[in-house]
Formats: structure tokens, C-alpha cells, sequence
């Protein structure tokens, strides 16, 4: 049975959104709202992350790799009915059981690029052209300056400003003294590219070994040691520093690992389990600033509908994106549900892109921060044809 | 970019800029480097021993550590930009044969005048000029405990009861000339210290000639010596005359060109190559330059490219790979630091080890992987690069089709980068 394309707005409350059409356009900035993005670098699949059991077609797409519908051993955690997460997200659909997180599917960008390097720039810069500096600095770009004494309302977390804050706005930065985490697919790869090779190999194997790393955690069958995963470290420190009533207002952070084009089911579980901590470790550091705060979780693309060769999946087109914090309107799916019959997908391969990303940022920017139609213009240069989405917030600035 | 004269500029030089246009004919290229090197300004001996007199007066005084960090920035510098990478290569391993150090503290701020003027000028001349030079130099009269020996039986020595230092004495025998293998005993070590009394630093007397260094005739042991067979007269120029014989012996001919070779070609030197440089050395009277076209001719060197980079090369070959000018210094020297190769500070007068069982450590390369990726990072926030013509430019003839593969496919450029940094081909040369 094919499901028919539809609207699906699920959730446990089951509010819907649509006629919701009040436009916040700039009444100034709300001072005390924190806007924080997280980059999931590789593309995330969003099939597996929110697996859309109730679609009739999933299981004959995904075969023996469709995980286990709700309340089986093992299976997603449900989210209103039709679509299940990942049992690897459990604070996350805790906090969607609050109405505190919303998942946005089969969204895309307005980009067809399949190439990360593209695809991710396309993502900070917001546009489908190479632009040097990035949306959510030119978004910051159109506030007031900071009151005096305040610190820098954007705030690069990591020891690099991503491309996302470039621009005209200055940010503070801030890295964590721990060192630099690599993900544990990167580490495999990089052991696989030393092992043959007789001098290095050994050497580069004891290496990782004598940090965590063995064989077996980098083959996924065992989890990477505990305080490898700086990414929750760092999301606290940055709940922490926004938390502070003069500290900055938006902040970006990433996380890299996602591009399972082998053995995705066990690799994913360490990397989506790392998120999971590291988004409740920001919701602790805001403390009773979470109230205030919308965290928007993106990635460059989606990938393949079906599972490849090697028990994993290729570059594809349309994903997944959460949405969650104090402010947030969740507990909801947010979907124009495409279906992922054979002649529902994209080029015949991916999940079919019902949603621009575009809008959900524009949305978020205008309710959240106060944008007006200008400065969303000056965030999304050429993006008359994605409107602002509304509705995403519980009070819209 | 041919892939023989990407060969050449990895294995003789420090790796590939992304800009250079490397000639059809590396050969050519290679031996165009071999004259002598336009000098490298910097501060003059007097400025360090005005440093160093400012620092005792005032122990918070930063001078030393200031000129120190100017010659070492343009020297890093020098590294990073250089346009003749096998001359500047063959110049750091003349530095490292004749090893000084900041273990000792008062040659500190002379390191780079050393560098630049006892050894870098030298680089394509005559290997005696170039021993002279250094030993005459106040960086390694202090380093290796010269200026402070003292002919037993010199006026001095007789007044003081203080006497000889053989320090400078064994290295120069055991490391910088002859070595064991020449079969030398205890009494000529001893002997060698004898005709070197009196060599020592002559602080703030420009008449001095080289400037910086002093025969203090008083401290200088009387009467002729005999050196491995070999009579030497009393005086400065008894001294001399041994170095020059030594440095010509034909057991340091021997030595010079295995180590170039282990150097330039790989760790257990084929016998034909060193038996080449050796007989350039002989047949020119120890003109480095000769040995120098023996090295870049080697059909040896053309194997596949199997030397692991010690600290030092890799980070240079690194920042040169991603085109970075004179910013790039200061990270240079942290690299350096963080890499266990801090720059002139070996360890032991031995030098820095050439040898892939001292690189090829598991810390070692742990260390590398976090300085790549922080570099890695960097270099894609700031769009820099991608990792295609990174790999291009950085590996040249060594990247395998694997590498380059997984760096393509990487899920952003950051890990596309890294893959390339960090990857076993960058290890080598």
C-alpha cells in the first residue's frame, strides 16, 4: 500500500500550525532570546534518525536495516504515531514529549549539490552560490549593536569561526582546553589508510589504542571511552556562556561523523548518542535561559532512501532537521510526508524534499530575533520564493 | 607539476608550495640550488652579547628571549617561503650535524647567528671552512665547554689549577669528523682537547677575528702534539691545522656520506650511493657542493619516497603545502614545540635523530594527528584549500589512490584535510 502524499502534522498534542500566519517583522531584537545552531557535518540520515514506520513502504525500503517499530525491543521512540526516533535520541524525544522539540522531515535546502564540501557551504552561507560570509553572521549583521558592556551577541564554539558566522558582524570564539575531537569513523579511516603500511601502522594503531581507541571501538563493535566526546563539554560550556544575563545571544557549534556510507546502524548509535548528550548539556548550561532559547539542528543533505553495498547509505537529497528549546512549539512533526515508494523518490534514490530549510530559518530568525522581510533578505540573499515559516515558536517576538 | 620534479621537492626539499612552478628538469633544479646562499639578515653578535649582558645585570630582562624569537621567526620564515627549499634543507642538516642547543643556556642567544653564519654560509663551500667556523663560533665554545678549558701546563693553567675540558675535543672526533669508526683511542681525544686550549669567546672586542672568537694564548697548552700519527705545532694555528686534518681524513669523508646519504636517500643508505658521495667529497678536498651534486645525482634517490619526516619537516612541508607566508611562523615554532622537535634545542650533541625508529612513535604521531586537525580546521573555516589540490601539493608522487579517495569522499572539507595531514604518505619523503 502506497502512502498517499499528505500533510502530516503529528504529535502528541497534535497541534496543528498552519493558518497560524502572524509575522513577527521587526519590532527590534528580543534582547534576552538565544538562537543556538548546531552543524551535523557528513550528512545525517534522516530516514534513520526519524524512521517513518507508519509509511506502509519504509520497511520494503529499508529491509532488515528498518529498525524495530516502538515498543519492541530496540525500537524507535515514537513521536505521535507515524514516525519513530532513533533509540539513541532519548533526551531528545524527552524532551519532544514536552513539547520542547520539534522534528522538521523531509526538508532540504534549495541546493541539488550532493557534494558535502558544496552542499555544507551552500548550508552556512545560505544561498546556492559560494558567498564568503555566512547567514547567521549577516542575520546578526541587522540587530543593534550589543549594549554596552555586553559581550558579542554571536559566539563561534570550537576553535574555528565555521563559515556560518563570517561576515561583517563581529563574534567572540571560544574552544574548550580538551583536545580536538576526532569522530571515531574519521579515526577508523584514517588507522585503515596507516595499516598497511609497516613502520606507521603499528605506531599509529598503539597511538589510538593508548587514547581509547582500539580495534574494536574503531570497527563500532565496542563505544568510544568515555570524555572522548568533547561535544557535550563544549555544548555546556556554550549553555553556560549564553546562559550569562550579559554573554552573547546566538551561538554555532558543530559535530562531524555522519557520513556512513558503511556499516551505518552501529556507527550511527555512538555519533546521534553524542548529540543527544551534548543538546541536554546545552539545555543545563542555559539553566532557566532555556526557557528563552530555540536550538535549530541541521545537516548539509540527506542520503540514499535504500541502504547500499555495504550496509550503508550514499549522499541523497532530502533530510532531517530537529528544532527544540523553551521557546519551541514542540512536540510535533513538522512534514509534507513526500512517501518513499519507488516512484515517490527523488531521481528515483532520495527522499524527495518537501520543505525548504530556507524557510525554517527565515521563520525562526523572524519570530525568534525579530528580523523584519529587509534583513531577512540581507540573511537569505534571492529567497523571495521560501516565505518565513510561522508558527515555530510558542511567543513569537 | 611532473611527478619526478614533485619527487625532487619532497625528498631534497621541504615540500611543495601550491604556487611553485617546478621545472621540467628537477635535476636542473636541484643543482641550481647548489651556490652559495644570498645571507640572511639578522642580529649581530655584539646585539647578543649586549642581550646577554642586559639579562645579568636584570634577571626579568626579556632580550635573550626576544633576539632568540626574532632569529628563530625568521628562520621559520626562511622555511615556510623559500624558493630554494634543497639549499635551506641542506643547510638545517649541516646545522644539525654540527649540533648546538639552548641546553646550554649562554649559546642561546647566539643560535641563529650560528646558523646563519657559521653554518649557512658555509652550506656549498669547504667542509674544514665550515668546521672552523663553527668552532670558532662563541654558540658552540659555549655549548660544548670549550671556552672554559685550560692547558694544564699553560700560564694560565698553572695559576688557576683548573685544566682541560675535552667536551669539544670527543664530539669533534666521535660525531663531527672521523667518528669510531676511524679507530682513534683515548690519548688523541685528549690530545685534540690540548691543541683546542686557548680556543675561546671574545665578548665586545670587534678586532677580534672572526668576530665573537678569542685565542687566549695564556690558557693554551705548550709544546707540539701528536694526533692520530701526526705531528702539530704549539699555538692557535696547531689547532687549526688538526681540525683541517681532520676534517679531510678520509674516515670522515666516509662518515659525511653516509650520513648525507641516510639523510637524502633512506635510513640504511645503499653502498653505491655512499661510496659516490664519498669519492666527491675526496676528489673536491671536502667541497661540499660537489657532495651536494653527488646527492641530487644519485639514482638511488629516484626509489619510491620511503624516509619518515622528523617533526621538523612535517610541519614545515605542512604550512608550506597550504601556502602560508611569514603568519605562518610563530605557528611554526609552536609546532615544533608541541612535536618534540623545539627548534635548536636537541637534546644531546648527537643532534636530532634521521631514522624512522625515532618518528615513527606512537606519541609521536598522536601529536601530529592533533596539530592536523586543529590545522585542518583552520584551514577549512577559512576556505582556504580543498582537499584535491591540497593532496596535489602535499604529496605529489606519494598520495595512493585510497588517500586521495577517502579525502574526496570525506564528509566535510575539515575531515578531507585531515585525512590528507594526518595520512602516512605525509609522514614521508
Amino acid at each position: 500500500m502506497n502512502t498517499p502524499r499528505r500533510s502530516l502534522l503529528l504529535g502528541l498534542g497534535g497541534a496543528m500550525v498552519a493558518g497560524r500566519s502572524r509575522l513577527a517583522l521587526a519590532q527590534g531584537p528580543a534582547g534576552d532570546r538565544r538562537l543556538v545552531v548546531v552543524l551535523l557535518r557528513g550528512a545525517l540520515d534522516g530516514l534513520a534518525a526519524v524512521a517513518p514506520y507508519g509509511d506502509a513502504d519504509f520497511a520494503a525500503l529499508r529491509g532488515r536495516h528498518a529498525p524495530p517499530e516502538p515498543g519492541q525491543e530496540g525500537g524507535t521512540l515514537d513521536l505521535g504515531g507515524f514516525f519513530g526516533l532513533h533509540p539513541a535520541l532519548p533526551k531528545l524525544h524527552a524532551l519532544y514529549r514536552a513539547d520542547q522539540a520539534m522534528v522538521l522531515h523531509a526538508i532540504a535546502g534549495p541546493w541539488r549539490s550532493r557534494s558535502h564540501f558544496e552542499a555544507q557551504d551552500f548550508l552556512e552561507c545560505g544561498a546556492t552560490q559560494r558567498l564568503s560570509d555566512g547567514w547567521l553572521n549577516r542575520a546578526l549583521a541587522t540587530l543593534p549593536p550589543e549594549p554596552p558592556g555586553a559581550a558579542r551577541r554571536g559566539l563561534a564554539l570550537g576553535i574555528d569561526v565555521p563559515l556560518l558566522l563570517r561576515g561583517p558582524a563581529r563574534v567572540g570564539s571560544f574552544a574548550s582546553r580538551n583536545r580536538t575531537r576526532l569522530n571515531t569513523p574519521l579515526l577508523a579511516a584514517l588507522a585503515r589508510l596507516h595499516r598497511t603500511d609497516p613502520q606507521l601502522g603499528p605506531a599509529f594503531a598503539e597511538g589510538l589504542r593508548a587514547r581509547g581507541f582500539s580495534a574494536a571501538v574503531l570497527a563500532g563493535q565496542e563505544p568510544p571511552p568515555p570524555g572522548t566526546g568533547s561535544f557535550a563539554s563544549l555544548a555546556g560550556s556554550a549553555g553556560r556562556l549564553l546562559a550569562d544575563p550579559r554573554g552573547p545571544r546566538v551561538a554555532a557549534l558543530e559535530l562531524g561523523g555522519w557520513d556512513t556510507h558503511a556499516t551505518q546502524a552501529p556507527r550511527l548509535i555512538g555519533e546521534l548518542r553524542a548529540l543527544d548528550e551534548g543538546l541536554d548539556a546545552l539545555r543545563l548550561g542555559l539553566g532557566e535561559a532555556w526557557s528563552q532559547t530555540a536550538v535549530l539542528v541541521m545537516t548539509e543533505f540527506g542520503r540514499t532512501a535504500r541502504i547500499n553495498g555495504t550496509q550503508g547509505t550514499d549522499h541523497g537529497t532530502a533530510g532531517v532537521a530537529f528544532l527544540l528549546g523553551g521557546a519551541v512549539r514542540g512536540g510535533r512533526v513538522l512534514a509534507d510526508w513526500p512517501g518513499v515508494a519507488p516512484g515517490r523518490l527523488f531521481e528515483n534514490r532520495d527522499l524527495a524534499p518537501t520543505l525548504d530549510l530556507r524557510r525554517v530559518v527565515k521563520g525562526l530568525l523572524a519570530e525568534h530575533l525579530g528580523l523584519n522581510a529587509a534583513a531577512l533578505l540581507r540573511a537569505f540573499p534571492n529567497s523571495r520564493d521560501a516565505d518565513p515559516l510561522p508558527g515555530l515558536l510558542t511567543e513569537p517576538a | 607539476m611532473t611527478p619526478l620534479a614533485a619527487h625532487a621537492a619532497i625528498r631534497f626539499g621541504l615540500g611543495n608550495r601550491p604556487e611553485a612552478q617546478l621545472p621540467a628538469d628537477p635535476r636542473a633544479w636541484l643543482t641550481g640550488q647548489i651556490s652559495p646562499l644570498p645571507e640572511a639578515p639578522g642580529p649581530s653578535l655584539a646585539e647578543a652579547f649586549a642581550a646577554q649582558r642586559q639579562r645579568q645585570r636584570d634577571p626579568t630582562s626579556q632580550a635573550v628571549s626576544d633576539l632568540f624569537r626574532t632569529e628563530a621567526l625568521a628562520w621559520s620564515t626562511r622555511m615556510i617561503t623559500t624558493t630554494a627549499p634543497f639549499a635551506e634543507r641542506w643547510a638545517n642538516f649541516w646545522t644539525n650535524h654540527l649540533t648546538t642547543s639552548r641546553r646550554a643556556g649562554q649559546a642561546t642567544v647566539m643560535l641563529g647567528h650560528y646558523q646563519r653564519l657559521a653554518i649557512r654560509a658555509h652550506a656549498f663551500g669547504r667542509f674544514e671552512d665550515m668546521l672552523l667556523a663553527a668552532y670558532r663560533h662563541p654558540a658552540m665554545l659555549f655549548y660544548l665547554d670549550q671556552s672554559g678549558s685550560i692547558g694544564p701546563s699553560s700560564p694560565a693553567g698553572q695559576r688557576a689549577r683548573r685544566g682541560l675540558n675535552e667536551n669539544l675535543a670527543r664530539e669533534c672526533m666521535e660525531l663531527h669528523t672521523v667518528t669510531p669508526a676511524a679507530g682513534y683511542s683515548q690519548e688523541d681525544v685528549t690530545t685534540l682537547a690540548r691543541l683546542l686550549t686557548g680556543w675561546s669567546v671574545g665578548r665586545g672586542a670587534p678586532a677580534n677575528e672572526p668576530e665573537g672568537f678569542l685565542f687566549r694564548a695564556r690558557a693554551h697548552e705548550p709544546g707540539d702534539k701528536i694526533l692520530l700519527g701526526r705531528t702539530f705545532p704549539e699555538g692557535e694555528e696547531g689547532g687549526a691545522e688538526a681540525l683541517r686534518f681532520l676534517a679531510g681524513h678520509p674516515a670522515t669523508h666516509h662518515a659525511l656520506a653516509l650520513k648525507l646519504a641516510r639523510h637524502f636517500v633512506a635510513d640504511a643508505p645503499p653502498a653505491p650511493a655512499v661510496a659516490r658521495i664519498e669519492a666527491a667529497l675526496r676528489d673536491s678536498g671536502g667541497d661540499l657542493a660537489a657532495a651536494a651534486r653527488a646527492v641530487v645525482a644519485a639514482p638511488e634517490a629516484r626509489a619510491p619516497l620511503r624516509k619518515l619526516r622528523s617533526g621538523q619537516d612535517y610541519a614545515i612541508a605542512v604550512l608550506r603545502a597550504l601556502g602560508l607566508g611569514d603568519e605562518g611562523a610563530p605557528m611554526l615554532l609552536g609546532t615544533l614545540a608541541r612535536l618534540n622537535q623545539p627548534l635548536w634545542t636537541a637534546p644531546a650533541p648527537i643532534g636530532w635523530s634521521d631514522e624512522a625508529s625515532e618518528w615513527a612513535a606512537p606519541e609521536q604521531l598522536m601529536r601530529r594527528l592533533d596539530w592536523a586537525s586543529e590545522i585542518a580546521g583552520r584551514t577549512a573555516a577559512a576556505g582556504v584549500i580543498e582537499p584535491e589540490p591540497l593532496g596535489e601539493v602535499l604529496l605529489g608522487p606519494l598520495a595512493r589512490a585510497e588517500t586521495m579517495a577517502a579525502a574526496r569522499r570525506a564528509g566535510s572539507v575539515r575531515e578531507g584535510l585531515l585525512l590528507l595531514l594526518a595520512s602516512p604518505e605525509a609522514q614521508r619523503r
